[in-house]
């Protein structure tokens, strides 16, 4: 019989994957005039839109399952992400080909609220926060709107 | 409150498989990690502590120390081991990257006698990694 260091109730434990993507976005406010938007989003209001290499980090946690090991297994959370977030937005628009991003600005803080909203369901485990990088100098989290996760 | 983090790496081979599960429940839960001899990583280990600074030293606790306990408590445990079969701590778990991650808080937390143990991130791969906090401070500070 398998078991785990029995400290379930004392060590919180979290597995993080980490997944690429590359999209493209142009941020841009229809309520709002050209003028407006070339001045609030820059160049990111370029009408051909721009892309990026996304690198999503998805956390979850749950018990060790002492016959595994495992929080969950990988392959069923690879299988999740590629289904909810990579199939459907890898190698697209997100501001054309993502439905959402049609009455919202695709800006990477929205990208998290969704790809949270589209993630939460998984149900082998508890999802806890996503994490995007847009470039190597900007990432942006979202734990839900419940936010304990990022209490100190 | 200062979060203090240090990094070191370790290579080390494991394999996946409960005996309690047939030959083909073993290939289909664990897949290419059931291969019988095993295989390896290079494991990152970050080791977070928080703390006030000390107002003598300007420190929450010695580098030093720490990387005397992390050298001690993992690198002479697990560095250039076959964790299943070498790591007694391991023995009877599956040495998935969330229950190394376990033991090695485990080991850690009654040595860190200055702050307090916060984190503990191992990363497997760049791509696959486990943290572990202490259950109620839950502090995903990214």
């Amino acid at each position: 019989m398998m078991g785990s260091n029995a400290q379930n109730g004392v060590v919180k434990t979290e597995l993080g994957r980490r997944y690429c993507f590359a999209a493209s976005h142009r941020l841009h406010n229809a309520n709002l005039s050209d003028a407006e938007n070339w001045r609030l989003y820059g160049k990111c209001n370029n009408p051909y839109g721009h892309g990026h290499n996304y690198v999503l980090e998805v956390f979850v946690s749950g018990s060790l399952d002492p016959a595994t090991g495992m929080i969950a297994n990988l392959a069923d959370l690879d299988g999740f992400v590629q289904r909810e977030v990579l199939e459907p937005f890898d190698h697209k628009s997100l501001s054309e080909d993502v439905a959402v991003f049609r009455d919202t600005v695709p800006t990477t803080e929205n990208l998290c609220i969704e790809i949270f909203r589209r993630l939460k369901p998984f149900p082998k485990a508890k999802l806890e926060r996503v994490r995007i990088q847009e470039t190597s100098n900007n990432s942006f989290e979202y734990a839900g709107d419940n936010t304990e996760g990022f209490e100190e | 409150m200062v979060l203090l983090t240090r990094k070191i790496e370790f290579a080390a081979s494991h394999l996946y498989h409960n005996p309690d599960f047939s030959p083909e429940e073993n290939r289909r839960v664990f897949g290419k990690c059931n291969n019988p001899h095993g295989h390896g990583h290079n494991y990152t280990l970050e080791v977070t502590v928080a703390g006030e600074p000390d107002p003598a030293t300007g420190m929450v606790l010695d580098l030093k120390d720490l990387k005397e306990i992390l050298e001690r408590e993992v690198m002479q445990r697990m560095d250039h081991r076959f964790l299943n079969y070498e790591v007694p701590e391991l023995a009877g778990q599956i040495p998935t990257c969330e229950n190394i991650a376990r033991v090695i808080w485990n080991l850690l937390d009654p040595k860190i006698k200055q702050g307090k143990l916060h984190r503990v991130r191992l990363y497997e791969t760049p791509d696959l990694f486990a943290d572990c906090y202490r259950n109620g401070s839950h502090g995903a500070t990214a």
